[in-house]
């Protein structure tokens, strides 16, 4: 019984947690890129601006929640909660630390995987049930983008699988013990950098909602808590991809002094805070330059990548 | 576990069926991606995450989204705006919610069970490899013979075109 009250425990934290750091990183996005540009960023509402989440919540909850009639209608409403439950079923094979996380998987790597494509259902669908130019052109975008980035961003973990030699997280990260996967794995952990800014749609690749070309892309349509939801899954995605850069990379919990759980939500805010760098310092591509990138440099970097480990790793075990 | 085996299952074969009746092919795309993630959880509760694993990724996470970009395209234009109007009913898209979450509230209850395969051994990624590049190796090269056929295909019938545009440009240099 209080085995099951543990396990419960461990999922209402993680999700209490994650939900909450989601909606505190709109104000620490906005706070680090107003220190980056040399400006204060929200600072009126609370100690330090603290309490904007708040003002945030209140603005999204009393506006209206329109729901256009020219739109398909049950999957207008359905497409951010596709994106939602997809983020956080993912959040249940992360290892946190030793006792804290909510599966123990054999295909945790895996079941990241299928969960990150499943997400993109709901940017395509939503911009498509929008019946809305601008939302369609965003749809095409997410769908042609996230399939091209999800190529390689599953074979550059391959390298990884076959240095830990298991598909489970924890093995990875225990594996990790000696020596943090970044360095021998240099050219995974880039590939899957940029695989993974791309699968958040975050700068320097959101051209799905590029709103200098295209309104607000595929959430044009999308008003009060609907478009809170596709804005808190877009930072929910941001952190899974973050844990997941730390575990497979960054050793997960492991490190010297701090307990691990400590260690793992440093990493974590560290890798969060180069992702708020990369908003605020590179320009977004045109689109036909994302996708040649994609398939002409990374697509063919992973493949080297994953041959050279591949012999690496044979050369070593005989 | 083997009431999430019926389950599914029974889910996979409504699903299949309403792919099958259904009159709207991004409708019935919806309920054929509903039926590859219940038949993915077969695969899991049989014994076999690499396989479900593999089914979620490839086809629900990659062919389908292939899928659903072309019927999107397909799907413009004034005779396909008019004839929307008929699909609008709510009701089409209750179905797919419902038994989308029903599998979720399957995959909470196998979670919570320990994450275990019910009956036979379970199968790992590492045996599958043994068995594609043992016994199966002379499969999993023609298979991978005719994949390079097709890329080589699709290769050149993208390079044509970027030839072609490149003459075209040049040609209008030398007249210019």
């Amino acid at each position: 019984m209080s085995e099951l009250a543990l396990a419960w425990s461990n999922v209402i934290l993680i999700l209490a947690v994650v939900f909450s750091f989601a909606a505190l990183l709109s104000w620490i996005e906005r706070r680090l890129l107003g220190v980056w540009q040399d400006r204060y960023g929200p600072n009126r509402v609370g100690p330090f601006g603290l309490l904007q989440i708040a003002a945030d919540a209140i603005k999204l909850l009393s506006k209206e929640d329109w729901v256009p009639p020219f739109s398909e209608k049950a999957l207008f409403v359905l497409a951010p909660v596709i994106i939602a439950v997809t983020t956080l079923l993912a959040f249940a094979v992360v290892p946190v630390a030793p006792g804290i996380g909510v599966v123990d998987l054999n295909i945790g790597l895996l079941f990241f995987l299928a969960m990150s494509s499943l997400g993109v259902y709901s940017i395509v669908l939503g911009g498509w049930a929008s019946n809305n130019k601008y939302s369609l052109l965003g749809g095409f975008r997410a769908a042609a983008q996230m399939l091209s980035y999800e190529v390689f961003m599953g074979l550059s973990l391959m390298g990884v699988v076959m240095l830990a030699g298991s598909f489970n997280l924890r093995d990875i990260v225990a594996a990790q013990e000696d020596l943090w996967f970044c360095i021998p794995q240099i050219l995974g952990f880039i590939t899957f950098t940029v695989a993974g800014i791309a699968e958040a749609r975050r700068l320097p690749f959101d051209l799905p909602e590029a709103e200098n070309e295209l309104v607000a892309g595929f959430h044009t349509e999308y008003s009060s808590m609907k478009f809170g939801l596709f804005f808190i899954g877009e930072y929910v995605g941001v952190i899974l991809i973050s844990a997941m850069m730390v575990t497979l990379f960054f050793g997960g919990w492991l490190g010297p002094l701090l307990p691990p759980l400590m260690w793992f939500l440093l990493k974590t805010f560290i890798v969060i805070g180069f992702f708020i760098l990369l908003r605020a310092s590179l320009p977004r591509p045109r689109y036909d330059q994302l996708m040649a990138y994609a398939w002409k440099v990374m697509l063919p970097l992973t493949l080297v990548n994953l041959l050279v480990t591949g012999a690496i790793v044979l050369a070593w075990k005989s | 576990m083997e009431f999430t085996f019926y389950l599914s299952g029974a889910i996979a074969v409504a699903a299949t069926l309403m792919v099958i009746t259904g009159l709207n092919a991004v409708h019935a795309l919806l309920y054929l991606i509903v039926s590859l993630l219940a038949v993915a959880i077969v695969f899991y509760v049989l014994g076999a995450p690499f396989a479900a694993a593999l089914e979620v990724i490839i086809y629900a996470g990659a062919i389908m989204v292939l899928f659903v970009f072309v019927m999107m395209m397909l799907n413009l234009g004034k005779a396909a705006a008019a004839r929307e109007q008929d699909w609008l009913t709510p009701g089409i898209w209750a179905g797919p919610a419902v038994l989308a979450s029903l599998l979720l509230a399957e995959l909470g209850y196998i979670f919570a069970q320990g994450g275990t395969a019910a009956g036979a051994v379970a199968v790992t990624a590492k045996e599958v490899g043994i068995a594609l590049f043992g016994p199966y190796l002379l499969g999993v090269e023609l298979a991978s013979l005719l994949l390079l056929a097709g890329l080589v295909g699709a290769c050149h019938l993208g390079r044509h075109e970027d030839v072609h545009h490149g003459w075209d440009e040049d040609e209008r240099h030398e007249n210019g």
